[in-house]
C-alpha cells in the first residue's frame, strides 16, 4: 500500500550546494513543489499587503494626519487591494489546490505539469512587475510610480488623460500576465479532476475539495477573462488612441464598470469556494462525522457559481441604472445568499451529533462560520439597493468585504495551514502558538472590523486619505487602527510558528488527524510520486472504509 | 493513526476517463470565448454611438471569399485528422498544408481590407468608436488565427520530418479543435460586424 | 482543560457580541447625542428628507430580518459547539455517521427563499418610490457638475452659477418644494452623498443622472464625494444649506447680482484680470469667464473655500492663491507665483466679492 514507500536513495544526507537546490525548485514541475512555491509566494505578499494596510491605518488614526501624502496614500490602498486579491488570495488558493488535488484523487501529478510550472511563473512575474512600479514607474509631473487608481481602475480615471505616466500600465499588465497564469492553472485543475481520478473514484465519490476546485476553476475560465478583455481594451485606449472608455469621444465610463464587475463579483466567489472546500474537509474530521448532505453541498456550489454570474451590478447601484435594473440585481444578489446559507447549515449539520475536537484547525473553522454568517448578513443589507445607496462607497462596505476576506477566507486559510502543514512538511505546527495566534487574531479582527462598520453608517466614505473631525469618526478610526496592530502581532506569531515548527515540530506521521481522504494514506511529506500504486476506492472516505471494515461507507452510498 | 496494512480494494472495474488534452483544450476554448464575448458586447454596445467619422455601412465590404477560405479550412483540417487516424501520412500532410494555405489566405484578406480601410477610407483604431471596436475585435480574431497558423506550421514541419503518425492522432485532433474554434469565432464576428452592424 | 477551552470560546463570542452591541450603542448615542447639533454628524440614521427617510425605514426592516437570522444561526452554532464537544469519556468511539436528510435540506432551502421574497418586495417598493418619483412643477431644479475636486452648481431657471455650497429651499410636506438635481461630470466619476438628505448618486462623464431631496428642516447638512476621483477625492466636501423661503429668496437675489465693483480694490481687480486667473475662473460682469474652476462672482457668500477644505478667510484665501498645496496638495489650482504686493491687492479684491 502507498505508505510502504519505495526506498529512494536519500538525496539529503550530504549538504548539497545551494545552487543545486535553487535550480531544482526553479525548474520543478512537481505539483507539490509548485504548490509550496505558490503558498510561500502568497505569504510573502501577505506581509507586504499587511504593511500597506498598516500604513493606511496609521494615516487614518486621526483627522488631518500627515503620516503620508495623499499621493502615497492613494497608491497604498490601490496596491493593498490589488496585492491581496491577485498576489495573496489567488496564489495561495491555487497553491493548496495544486498540492492537494492530485493527492486527494489518487493521481501522481496534475494533468499538465509543465503548464503548471509556467502558470506559476506567470503569476509570480505579474506580482514582481506590479511592485517594480515603485522603482521603475516614471511619468509626468510626478504622476508615475505605483498605480493609484484603486484596484478597480475605473474609467476615465485610468485613462491617459487622468493617469499620465506608466503607473496604471503596471497595474494593467501585471494583472493581464498573472491572469493568464490563473487561467492556465484552472485548465490544469479541470483536466486533472476530470481525467486523472483513480479507479473507483466517480464524481460522486470525489472529495468535496476536488469538486469545489473544479467549480472554481470553471468559474475562473469565464470570470478572469472579462478582466483580461477589459484590460486589453484599456491598453488600446492608452497606447493606440482607442476610445473604448473615452467619454469625450462618446465612449462609456459605465461599460468599464460592467466589464470589471462581471469579473469582480464572481471573483470573490472564486476566492471563497476553495475556502468552502477547506471547511468541508476540516469540519467533518474534527466533528468525527461525514459531511452532512454531500450532494447538496455540490449542488449549492454549482448554484452559487451560476447565480454569482448574474449579480455584478450590485456594485453599481449608485451609477443611476433604472429601477428595473436595480430591482433585478437586488433579487439576484439576495438569491445567491440562499445556497450560501445552505452550506452554513450543512456545516452545522455536520457538527451536530459529532464529537468536536477543538484543535487549532477547528477553532479557525468555527471562527469562519461565525464571521461568514455575519458577512453574509451585511451582504444582504448591501443587496437591498436603497440601503446600498447609503452604505456603498463607505466604510460599511470596506468592513463588509474585509469581514468576508479576512474573517472568512483568511480564517479558512489558517485552518487549512494548521490542518495540512503536517502533510506538507512532516511536522506538526505548535498547538500552543496556534491557539495564541487564533485568539489574538480573533480579538484584533473583531476590534477592527466590527467597529469599522460604524464610520460608514456615520457618513465616512472610503478611499479618503484624511477626514474632517466629525464626532465619532476620530475615536472609531483609532480603535480600528489598534485592532490592525493586534492582527499584525498575531500574524507574526503565525509566521514564527510556521518557521519554528519546520525545525522543531513534532513528527506528524501519515495521518495525525485520523482523517479519511487519500492524502492521509501516504507519508508526510509524500514521496515525489505520491502513490507507490494507484489506489482503488469504493466510497467517499476510503480511509474510513479501511479503518472501519465492519462499517464501511461503501455500504451506504 | 497507524499505518494501514490491508490493501485497497482490487482493481476490477472498467475505468475510462476522458483524454486530458481534449479537456484542456475545451477549457482554453471556454476561456477564449469569454474574452471574445466581451469584445463582441463592446462592439454591439457602441454601434451607432460614434460621434464622427466613417460608419460601418460607408466603409465595410463583406469579405465573402476570404470567409469561405477560412470556413473551408475547417473542412480540410477535419479531413486531415481523419486521414491521420487511418494512418495515411501523405494525404494528411497534403490536407494539412491546404488548411494552412487557406488560413494564410484569410489573413492576407484581412490585411488587405485593413490597408484599404486605413489608406483609402481613413478609418484607424483611433478614428472613432467604430474604428476602435472594429480593429480590436477583428484584430483579436486575426491574432488567434496567426497563433493557430504558427501551431499548424510547427505540426507541418514535424510531419515533413515524418514524425506525425497515427499515434499522434489524439494530439492533432486536439489542435484541430482550436482551429475549429477560431473558425466558429469568425462566424460570430462576421455576423456581428458585417451583417448586424451594417 | 477542555472546559476552559469551551468557556474561553463562549467568552470570546460574547465579547464579540458585546463589541458589536457596544459599537451599535456608541453609534446610536452619537446619532442622538448629536441631535444637539444635528448637522455635524452625517449619519444615515438621521434622515431629514424623504429619500433618506424611506431608506431609513427600509433599513429597520432589513436589520430586523438579518438580526433574527443571526440570532437563530448563532444560537445553533453555540449550542452545537457546547453540546457536541468531545468529552474525555468518549475515548475513541466515533459518533453515529449521518450523511444527510432531505427534509432538513428542503426546510432550510424553502425558508430562506421565502425570506428573500419578502425582503425583495419591501426593497422593490422603496426603489420605485425613490427612483420613479415624478418631478412636480414646484421643484427647484439644480444641475450639479462634478469636477476634480470641486462641485459646480447651476440653477438654470434662476440664472445662477455657484460652487461647493448648495442652497435649497426647505420643503413643507403639505406643499412640497423638493429639489431635483441633474448630475453631470466634467472629468471623471464622482458621487454626491449627503447622508441625511438622500442616498448617493454618481456623477459620471457622458451620462446624465438624476436625484431628488425634500429636506423638511432648515439647517446645514454635510456630505462629500464618495467615488474615488483622484488625489484630492478626500477633500471634495459638500455642504447643503436648507433655507426657509425668505432666506432662500434673499440668497437667490444676491447671487443674481453682478459682481460687486469696488473702486478701492481696482488694483487687485487688475491683477486678477491680467493674470491667468481668468482662464479658469469667472466673475460675472467682468472679462473673466473661465469655467474650469469655481465661479467667483459671489465668492464671499460661501463659508468655505477649496470645496470645504478651508474656512473662507482672508488668510486662507491668500494661502490658497499662493500655495494651494498647503491646503489641498494635488488639487488642480496652480500656485500663482504672485509677488507679495500683487497678492495682497488680489486678496483685497477677492474679499469684496460678496
Amino acid at each position: 500500500m502507498s505508505s510502504d514507500a519505495m526506498a529512494i536513495p536519500s538525496a539529503g544526507t550530504a549538504a548539497r550546494p545551494w545552487v543545486e537546490v535553487v535550480h531544482e525548485w526553479v525548474t520543478t514541475v512537481d505539483h507539490k513543489r509548485l504548490g509550496i512555491l505558490y503558498i510561500v509566494y502568497a505569504l510573502a505578499f501577505l506581509v507586504v499587503g499587511g504593511i500597506e494596510a498598516t500604513i493606511i491605518r496609521i494615516q487614518l488614526i486621526r483627522p488631518h494626519n500627515d503620516f503620508v501624502s495623499p499621493q502615497v496614500f492613494n497608491r497604498m490602498f490601490t496596491m493593498h487591494g490589488t496585492t491581496m486579491i491577485f498576489f495573496v488570495a489567488m496564489p495561495v488558493l491555487f497553491g493548496f489546490a495544486n498540492y492537494l488535488v492530485p493527492l486527494m484523487i489518487g493521481a501522481r501529478d496534475m494533468a499538465f505539469p509543465r503548464l503548471n510550472a509556467f502558470s506559476f511563473w506567470l503569476t509570480a512575474f505579474g506580482g514582481i512587475l506590479l511592485y517594480f512600479s515603485f522603482l521603475g514607474g516614471s511619468g509626468l509631473y510626478g504622476a508615475g510610480n505605483a498605480p493609484d487608481v484603486g484596484w478597480w481602475a475605473y474609467a476615465p480615471l485610468a485613462a491617459k488623460a487622468f493617469s499620465p505616466g506608466h503607473s496604471s500600465d503596471y497595474w494593467t499588465i501585471a494583472l493581464l500576465v498573472s491572469g493568464f497564469g490563473s487561467v492556465g492553472t484552472a485548465i490544469n485543475l479541470i483536466a486533472t479532476i476530470l481525467c486523472m481520478r483513480c479507479p473507483g473514484m466517480t464524481l460522486n465519490r470525489m472529495p468535496l475539495l476536488a469538486w469545489l476546485n473544479l467549480v472554481m476553476s470553471g468559474m475562473v475560465l469565464i470570470v478572469i477573462t472579462p478582466l483580461t478583455a477589459a484590460q486589453i481594451m484599456l491598453l488600446v485606449d492608452r497606447y493606440l488612441g482607442g476610445h473604448f472608455f473615452d467619454t469625450q469621444a462618446g465612449g462609456s465610463a459605465t461599460i468599464w464598470m460592467h466589464f470589471f464587475w462581471i469579473f469582480g463579483h464572481p471573483e470573490v466567489y472564486v476566492l471563497i469556494i476553495p475556502c468552502f472546500a477547506f471547511m468541508s474537509e476540516i469540519i467533518p474530521v474534527f466533528s468525527r462525522k461525514p459531511i452532512f448532505g454531500y450532494p447538496v453541498m455540490v449542488g449549492a456550489t454549482v448554484c452559487i457559481a451560476f447565480v454569482s454570474l448574474s449579480v455584478w451590478a450590485h456594485h453599481m447601484f449608485t451609477i443611476g441604472m433604472n429601477s428595473y435594473a436595480n430591482s433585478f440585481f437586488t433579487i439576484t444578489t439576495m438569491v445567491v445568499g440562499v445556497p450560501t446559507g445552505i452550506k452554513i447549515f450543512n456545516w452545522l449539520g455536520t457538527m451536530w451529533g459529532g464529537r468536536i475536537q477543538f484543535k487549532t484547525p477547528m477553532l479557525f473553522s468555527i471562527g469562519f462560520l461565525f464571521q461568514f454568517l455575519i458577512a453574509g448578513l451585511t451582504g444582504i443589507m448591501l443587496a437591498s439597493a436603497p440601503f446600498d445607496w447609503q452604505l456603498s462607497l463607505s466604510y460599511f462596505v470596506v468592513a463588509h468585504f474585509h469581514y468576508v476576506i479576512v474573517g472568512g477566507i483568511l480564517f479558512a486559510l489558517f485552518a487549512a495551514f494548521y490542518y495540512w502543514y503536517p502533510k506538507i512538511t512532516g511536522r506538526m505546527l505548535s498547538e500552543t502558538l496556534g491557539k495564541f495566534h487564533f485568539w489574538l487574531f480573533l480579538i484584533g479582527f473583531h476590534v477592527t472590523f466590527d467597529v469599522m462598520h460604524i464610520p460608514g453608517l456615520l457618513g465616512m466614505p472610503r478611499r479618503i486619505y484624511t477626514y474632517e473631525p466629525r464626532p465619532g469618526w476620530e475615536t472609531l478610526n483609532l480603535i480600528v487602527t489598534i485592532g490592525a496592530f493586534i492582527q499584525g502581532i498575531a500574524i507574526l506569531i503565525f509566521v514564527t510558528n510556521l518557521v519554528l515548527s519546520y525545525f522543531k515540530g513534532a513528527k506528524a506521521g501519515n495521518d495525525p488527524w485520523d482523517a479519511w481522504t487519500l492524502e492521509w494514506s501516504v507519508s508526510s511529506p509524500p514521496p515525489p510520486y505520491n502513490f507507490a500504486s494507484i489506489p482503488v476506492v469504493a466510497s467517499r472516505r476510503p480511509l474510513w472504509d479501511l479503518k472501519h471494515p465492519e462499517d464501511p461507507d461503501s455500504r451506504y452510498e | 493513526m497507524s499505518a494501514v496494512t490491508t490493501p485497497f480494494p482490487e482493481r476490477s472495474l472498467e475505468w475510462n476517463l476522458p483524454y486530458r488534452g481534449k479537456v484542456g483544450m475545451v477549457g482554453l476554448i471556454v476561456a477564449e470565448s469569454a474574452i471574445f464575448t466581451i469584445f463582441v458586447v463592446a462592439y454591439l454596445f457602441y454601434l451607432g454611438k460614434s460621434l464622427s467619422g466613417p460608419t460601418p455601412r460607408e466603409v465595410l465590404e463583406t469579405p465573402i471569399f476570404f470567409t469561405v477560405c477560412l470556413l473551408s479550412s475547417s473542412l480540410t483540417i477535419h479531413l486531415a485528422c481523419k486521414e491521420l487516424q487511418r494512418g495515411h501520412r501523405i494525404s494528411f500532410r497534403i490536407l494539412w498544408s491546404i488548411t494552412i494555405v487557406l488560413g494564410a489566405l484569410f489573413l492576407f484578406g484581412t490585411a488587405r481590407e485593413w490597408h484599404r480601410l486605413i489608406y483609402e477610407r481613413g478609418l484607424t483604431i483611433s478614428t472613432n468608436l467604430f474604428g476602435t471596436t472594429y480593429y480590436s475585435l477583428v484584430g483579436l480574431h486575426a491574432t488567434h488565427v496567426t497563433a493557430g497558423l504558427i501551431m499548424l506550421g510547427i505540426v507541418l514541419l514535424f510531419s515533413l520530418a515524418d514524425r506525425v503518425g497515427m499515434e499522434q492522432s489524439a494530439r492533432i485532433e486536439t489542435l484541430s479543435m482550436y482551429w475549429h474554434f477560431v473558425d466558429a469565432v469568425w462566424v460570430v464576428v462576421f455576423t456581428v460586424v458585417y451583417l448586424i452592424g451594417r | 482543560m477542555r472546559r476552559t477551552e469551551q468557556t474561553r470560546r463562549l467568552v470570546s463570542k460574547a465579547a464579540g457580541i458585546a463589541v458589536l452591541l457596544g459599537g451599535g450603542l456608541l453609534a446610536g448615542s452619537l446619532c442622538f447625542g448629536a441631535s444637539q447639533n444635528p448637522s455635524q454628524v452625517p449619519s444615515i440614521f438621521d434622515p431629514h428628507s424623504t429619500p433618506a427617510e424611506s431608506i431609513y425605514q427600509l433599513s429597520h426592516f432589513v436589520l430586523l430580518i438579518t438580526g433574527l437570522i443571526f440570532a437563530v444561526v448563532f444560537t445553533l452554532l453555540t449550542y452545537v459547539v457546547v453540546k457536541y464537544r468531545k468529552r474525555p469519556c468518549d475515548a475513541d468511539r466515533e459518533p453515529t455517521q449521518v450523511y444527510g436528510s432531505t427534509q432538513i435540506e428542503l426546510a432550510w432551502t424553502v425558508i430562506p427563499i421565502l425570506i428573500v421574497v419578502v425582503l425583495f418586495l419591501a426593497t422593490a417598493r422603496v426603489i420605485h418610490s425613490i427612483q420613479d418619483a415624478q418631478k412636480p412643477a414646484s421643484a427647484l431644479e439644480v444641475v450639479a457638475i462634478g469636477h476634480q475636486f470641486w462641485w459646480e452648481f447651476r440653477y438654470p431657471r434662476l440664472g445662477i452659477i455657484t460652487a461647493n455650497e448648495l442652497h435649497v429651499l426647505v420643503s413643507d410636506p403639505a406643499q412640497p418644494t423638493p429639489t431635483f438635481l441633474t448630475l453631470l461630470s466634467a472629468d471623471t466619476d464622482h458621487s454626491f452623498w449627503v447622508p441625511q438628505l438622500a442616498g448617493k448618486t454618481d456623477l459620471i462623464p457622458n451620462r446624465v443622472n438624476h436625484m431628488w431631496m425634500d429636506p423638511y428642516q432648515t439647517g446645514v447638512f454635510l456630505g462629500q464625494c464618495a467615488q474615488y476621483c483622484g488625489t484630492q477625492h478626500a477633500k471634495m466636501l459638500l455642504r447643503v444649506y436648507v433655507e426657509s423661503s425668505g432666506e432662500f429668496d434673499a440668497w437667490v437675489h444676491a447671487q443674481q447680482q453682478p459682481a460687486v465693483r469696488d473702486e478701492d480694490v481696482s488694483a487687485g481687480r487688475r491683477v486678477f484680470e491680467t493674470t491667468s486667473c481668468i482662464n479658469c475662473h469667472a466673475i460675472g460682469g467682468s472679462v473673466a469667464d473661465g469655467r474650469f474652476g469655481p465661479d467667483l462672482t459671489h465668492l464671499m457668500s460661501r463659508h468655505t473655500i477649496a470645496s470645504g477644505a478651508a474656512e473662507n478667510t482672508k488668510a486662507n484665501l491668500r494661502l490658497w492663491v499662493q500655495t494651494p498645496d498647503a491646503i489641498k496638495p494635488g488639487s488642480l489650482m496652480p500656485a500663482m507665483q504672485l509677488s507679495n504686493p500683487d497678492l495682497d491687492a488680489l486678496v483685497d479684491y477677492l474679499v469684496t466679492l460678496r
